[in-house]
């Protein structure tokens, strides 16, 4: 019973964390750039959406209908101005950038923003919660749960049925050649990387409106992400909602047993996975 | 070029005797200052030769930084052996520690490595955590006067005229100074010894290397161990000198990888005095933005972007290339006897 209910909170964190990683996992597929500044990125947004929603005295939940596009416009500069010059086959430029954007967000926050812990309020919605019998959920987890998989699923529908998604595919397996099909991979880059800063922008809504969050907290937000995107595989969306899902899952495990294990036993679960299959449950593309 | 580089050792000589003779000139605050700096230095050292000569982008550092001075604590605390014992137990200790994590990590590629090592310095700090013994999350501190008590302080303390603690301090200095030299020696020796040619050749091209016969994993892996058994040194020393330890502190990404990274980027990566331009400029850097607080992070992280974007491999090689200096160069000239036999070079990808 206590189990049924350790699984079920596993599994809507695990959503959290699968929201994390989608815009990673997208970019990480598409064009192989490890974004160190993703966690950043994530909290920059929920700063953004902080400011809206007191500005304008908007709900966070409309205010991010404002935040996403600029998101976007950030990600699209981000990337046609900097990390274009950087991809290539080595993927320590790439790597020492956007690490490097991960300081300078963290501490510009820092600056801007003070080390105070911040929350996004979203009114009675936080406290309420659904008894489904056998466990009662929060409906807020269980809200960003929903989200998660509706956000892959969006993004798999983008992948998959769309003249877009197709570019994307195409230059995710063979940039040269899909260069030579008319389609120019710094512009789909662009687009995809502004597609993932909208992403990590609903998933700083319900980070934000879950727990409080200050500048310093990304980097290990982005340690979860990187670890269910890998260990759902390169490429796949799916795979990435479902290593979050694991990693989610082991975190609850282990913080029922104890609570100082939570994070550990997330970490083991990663290890683990990767010692069975090295590149993941359900790689899509070859790394 | 043939006047200039004798010239060049030759101050490079008369720096290195002055850093030693330093604490004996010098007051207490300067050494315990270059102490620090000599840190990050040993540390980038150690992280170039991983990232910069063997490919391997390592993100956990600070697992053997972390576990070099939990090993150094427990000697003291624990066994009750000399702090100096300590550094070397501290040292093997993240060397053993090594062993498992590359048996995980080295199944990675690129950029899994570098999560993938991440991930494993976050279980070693987690799991010291739970380490009650040592204080667990809280930490815990070196014993009253352990410094003072260390072997050679007493002799350094009549030698130089001074206090114990600031013998201590010239003591772990010079230790720290020594430990500098030696990785650059080191470095240097490997770098134009066959295997260090080999290990090279693997980075320009790893296929091309295989098919003369260089062994990547082998080669990588010793690069690996020998890397953490300097950095789990250097983390034991310096701890020594900090006398207080808790897990946030000695496991953190911060303090010892990302400046590292940026020191060593700055600097010049995959060159030998790379990392010694960079921990100058950083130490520039950070005195005059100390008074700052986060824009002084600020710059270092934009000046890292800048020198990826127009300067790959950092300012020393733009040094290097204006003007035909190199200090310690790398590269292998062809011989001129009768039978010319190609060698790989360093740019020979």
């Amino acid at each position: 019973m206590i189990l049924v209910d350790t699984l079920a909170q596993g599994l809507l964190l695990g959503g959290l964390y699968a929201l994390f990683a989608a815009g990673l996992s997208l970019v990480f597929g598409i064009m192989r750039l490890v974004n160190l500044a993703h966690g950043d990125l994530i909290i920059l947004g929920a700063y953004l959406i902080l400011t809206i929603s007191t500005v304008t005295g908007l709900h966070p939940f409309l205010a991010v209908l404002l935040a996403a596009p600029l998101m976007f416009g950030l990600g699209w500069l981000l990337q046609t101005h900097i990390l274009n010059r950087v991809l290539g086959t080595d993927i320590l430029p790439p790597l020492l950038v956007t690490f490097g954007l991960s300081v300078v967000i963290q501490n510009g926050l820092l600056a801007g923003f003070t080390a105070d812990s911040q929350k996004l309020t979203a009114g009675p919605i936080e406290a309420a919660s659904v008894n489904l019998g056998v466990v009662t959920l929060g409906v807020m987890p269980v809200l960003t749960f929903a989200s998660a998989v509706a956000v892959v699923f969006a993004l798999n529908q983008l992948f998959y049925r769309t003249a877009l998604g197709r570019a994307f595919r195409a230059t995710s397996d063979d940039a040269v050649t899909a260069q030579l099909m008319g389609i120019r991979p710094q512009s789909i880059f662009a687009i995809a990387t502004g597609l993932a800063l909208v992403v990590a922008t609903i998933a700083a809504l319900f980070l934000g409106t879950r727990a409080n969050f200050d500048p310093s907290i990304g980097p290990a937000r982005l340690l979860y992400a990187f670890e269910a995107v890998i260990i759902g595989g390169l490429g796949s969306l799916w795979g990435t909602l479902a290593g979050g899902i694991v990693i989610g899952m082991a975190q609850a495990l282990g913080a029922s047993v104890n609570p100082e294990w939570q994070i550990l036993s997330g970490h083991i679960a990663f290890v683990l996975v990767l010692l069975i299959r090295p590149r993941g449950l359900f790689p899509r593309a070859n790394d | 070029m043939t006047l200039t580089r004798p010239f060049g050792l030759a101050a490079a000589a008369l720096a290195l005797a002055l850093l030693y003779a330093l604490p004996a000139i010098a007051p207490r605050a300067v050494v315990q200052d270059l102490f620090g700096i000599l840190t990050l230095l040993v540390l980038a050292m150690n992280w170039n030769m991983l990232a910069g000569f063997a490919g391997l982008v390592s993100v956990g550092q600070q697992a053997f930084v972390g576990i070099g001075a939990y090993a150094m604590f427990a000697a003291i605390i624990l066994m009750g052996l000399d702090p100096l014992v300590g550094v070397l137990i501290g040292g093997l200790a993240a060397a053993a520690f090594a062993v498992p994590m590359a048996f995980f990590a080295f199944r990675l590629n690129g950029a899994y490595f570098a999560i993938g090592t991440w991930v494993v310095a976050d279980i070693a700090r987690l799991g010291i955590s739970q380490w009650k013994a040592l204080g667990g999350g809280t930490g815990t501190s070196l014993p009253k006067g352990t410094a003072k008590d260390m072997a050679f302080v007493g002799q350094i303390k009549d030698m130089l005229d001074v206090s114990s603690a600031a013998a201590a301090d010239a003591l772990t200095y010079w230790l720290m100074l020594s430990l500098a030299v030696a990785m650059l020696v080191a470095s240097y020796v490997f770098l134009r010894s066959r295997m260090g040619l080999g290990l090279q050749a693997i980075r320009d091209n790893e296929n091309a290397a295989r098919s003369v016969g260089v062994d990547p994993v082998k080669l990588k892996a010793l690069v690996f161990l020998l890397a953490a058994f300097g950095t789990g040194l250097c983390g034991a020393l310096a701890f020594i000198q900090i006398t207080r330890v808790t897990p946030d502190a000695a496991f953190s990404v911060i303090d010892w990888t990302a400046f590292v990274i940026f020191i060593t980027v700055i600097g010049g990566i995959g060159t030998l005095p790379g990392p010694i331009v960079g921990v100058i400029v950083f130490y520039i850097l950070q005195r005059a933005l100390a008074d700052y607080g986060t824009i002084y992070l600020i710059v270092l992280g934009c000046l890292g972007i800048v020198v990826m974007l127009f300067a790959r491999r950092g300012l020393w090689d733009m040094f290097t290339d204006r003007t035909g200096i190199d200090l310690m160069p790398l590269t292998h000239r062809p011989p001129q006897g009768s039978l010319p036999r190609p060698k790989p070079s360093r740019r020979a990808a």
